[in-house]
């Protein structure tokens, strides 16, 4: 595995390497580190930390991963500078501080399912997301989401109901036909409309609708218009991106066939770029599923069932999570299992999305 | 099925670019005519006039005139979409549509148009179709396949039996070797010259010895320098062009001697 040579200066501290051979041009330097070498690194680097740390101040989990993983940096580079050579060091510093972001950046999001998920589970049972809130009050621990889970398929799937065809054809618009000012003042008005604060978009909802419908009017297909605001540049952009990466070679392909241009973008520029549309529309509805403040100036919150969106309050998971934490007491809990039913939502949303993908994606070689 | 082709001082221009100037030429029917000359001459160009596939690119126009069987393809009535349905088009990269099997892909012409086959008429044009193209012996046990699945050369096949499929009078190449090793290139110019028993062809090459070897007249293109359009030289009949040409330019280039 490894050649030492005269020029690695470390070659006496591996007695488990072979013998020195006739040293190569492709291998001047002292060999490569065994496979052992970094996981012994980063033990030494844990009980040297908790020790060290046991000496000056108390030890935790947390204080101890944490300096055992700055030491662990500075260890292996060194031990690999002295035996490896400079470039190998650099390239087992680089994958280090890489994979050391990576955890960073897992350490919240699995934080988050957990906490989700233990608090959540609490109350989450069949019975949780199969009954509502009729007849409940005070410190009974019954009633459910299902009202809530009624409201929230209802009018997210209103709001994308108004979003998709709009931020399609918006997107087909600009890719296809789109040229000079007009397809880069959408563009511009997009990127502003992705920095929509979601409060204000309920506002603007709540005040069309009041200017329509009169003040007192409350109603799903309100929060869904509101909802749809900030889906809208979400669905646009994906799609946009989607269709930029259809190979023009495709298109041209089919105009030398003696294909209408229309047909073209539905038969084949939609058509290969399906899956990704697929995906970003289902990123659109993850993004504005959880949104609490516009639907609770439009929406409201009803502790029964109800599928009409156009009239009347809705109950939705985000504001009944909002609503039950309020109250303090067991509405602490619910609030947590409705969070755990909302993420579970989206998450079955897009494993179905991945399979929608998957039937549709342009078959490889490899198929 | 293959109508001749007279093309009269015809200008292309991108925007203000004028990128090809004052091209006159007759293209026989039912003949091989190879469009040569470097890099940049406007060969491609004036390739993608004659059916009106320029006008994919923005600020494309043309001035002058195409004429087709007796209709100018730039006459005010004419529509692209048909002139495309009547000259086909080979691209220098294969480009089956990757959604679609290997049978799709030939049929393709017929079922983006939302035009209805019926299920014996579609089987007897796929089979005709990749006959033609001399690539059936090879798929017809796996016409439900992926296209992409196929190697270049035969991707390139496939593409050509999508073009003749939709029946045209014209197929017009584009380098249609040039991303191909060369057993594939022996296979596709075997093709051309059968191809050329029914269609009238159009192939844009940068190897002069396929020039030579498939075509029945040549025309050398050139250009001045960076900035100048692109200008037709000479054409004539192939073998003449390849021994005795009456442009210097010609000869420099054929020769090898070319700037």
């Amino acid at each position: 595995m490894t050649t030492p040579t005269p020029l690695a200066r470390a070659a006496t501290s591996a007695p488990l390497e072979p013998e020195p051979q006739t040293p190569s041009p492709l291998a001047p330097r002292g060999g490569r580190l065994p496979r052992y070498v970094p996981y012994a690194v980063g033990a030494a680097s844990l009980v040297f930390a908790y020790l060290l740390l046991l000496v000056v101040a108390s030890p935790g989990i947390p204080s101890v991963v944490a300096s055992a993983a700055a030491l662990y940096a500075v260890a292996i580079t060194i031990v690999s500078r002295v035996v490896e050579g400079h470039r190998w060091a650099v390239d087992r510093l680089a994958t280090t501080l890489v994979t050391f972001a990576f955890a960073v950046a897992l350490i919240p999001l699995v934080s988050l399912l957990w906490t989700v998920g233990s608090k959540g589970a609490a109350l989450f049972s069949a019975e949780f997301l199969t009954t509502d809130m009729v007849g409940v009050f005070g410190d009974m621990t019954s009633g459910g989401v299902a009202h809530a889970i009624v409201g929230t398929l209802a009018v997210t799937a209103t709001a994308a109901l108004i979003s998709v065809p709009i931020g399609l054809l918006t997107a087909i618009y600009l890719v296809e036909y789109g040229r000079g000012r007009v397809a880069k003042g959408i563009t511009f008005l997009v990127d502003v409309m992705t920095g929509i604060p979601s409060i204000v978009a309920g506002l603007f909802a709540f005040a069309l609708f009041t200017l329509i419908m009169g003040p007192a009017y409350r109603s799903g297909f309100m929060g869904a218009v509101a909802l749809a605001v900030l889906m809208t540049p979400v669905v646009i952009r994906s799609v946009e991106e989607m269709l930029r990466l259809v190979p023009n070679e495709l298109r041209e392909a089919a105009y030398a066939l003696g294909v209408p241009k229309w047909l073209t973008i539905v038969k084949v520029v939609l058509r290969t770029a399906v899956a990704g549309i697929v995906t970003g529309i289902m990123l659109a509805v993850a993004r504005v599923i959880g949104e609490t403040a516009p639907l609770l100036i439009t929406v409201g919150i009803l502790t029964r069932s109800s599928w009409n969106v156009l009239e009347g309050r809705m109950a939705t998971l985000p504001v009944f999570a909002y609503n039950q934490y309020q109250q303090g007491g067991v509405g602490v809990d619910r609030a947590w299992a409705a969070a755990l039913t909302l993420i579970l939502i989206v998450m079955i949303l897009n494993l179905a999305a991945r399979m929608i993908s998957r039937v549709f994606a342009p078959k490889g070689a490899a198929h | 099925m293959s109508k001749r082709i007279d093309v009269d001082h015809l200008n292309v221009f991108y925007g203000d670019f004028l990128a090809v100037e004052d091209v006159s030429m007759t293209i026989e029917a039912k003949s091989v005519t190879a469009l040569i000359g470097p890099s940049g001459c406007g060969k491609s160009t004036f390739l993608r006039t004659l059916n009106r596939m320029h006008e994919v690119i923005p600020g494309a126009r043309v001035e002058g005139s195409v004429v087709v069987d007796g209709q100018n393809l730039y006459a005010s009535e004419v529509d692209p979409v048909e002139v495309r349905r009547q000259v086909g088009m080979v691209f220098q990269r294969p480009n089956p549509f990757p959604t679609m099997s290997i049978a799709e892909n030939v049929l393709a012409g017929v079922k983006l148009n939302n035009s209805r086959i019926s299920k014996s008429d579609a089987e007897e044009l796929v089979e005709g179709s990749l006959r033609g193209a001399n690539l059936w012996n090879e798929v017809k046990d796996r016409l439900d396949r992926p296209g992409s699945s196929l190697s270049g050369g035969q991707q390139q096949r496939l593409c050509i039996a999508r073009a003749i499929a939709v029946k045209p009078q014209v197929v017009l190449m584009d380098e249609p070797c040039s991303a191909l090793d060369p057993i594939s290139t022996l296979a596709i110019e075997d093709l051309i010259a059968e191809l050329k028993n029914d269609y009238t062809i159009v192939i844009v090459t940068h190897n002069m010895q396929q020039a030579a070897r498939v075509s029945d007249r040549t025309a050398f293109f050139n250009i001045a320098g960076t900035g100048k359009p692109g200008r037709l030289i000479e054409m004539d009949d192939t073998a003449t062009m390849f021994s005795s040409p009456s442009e210097k330019a010609t000869e420099d280039y054929i020769s090898g001697r070319f700037g």
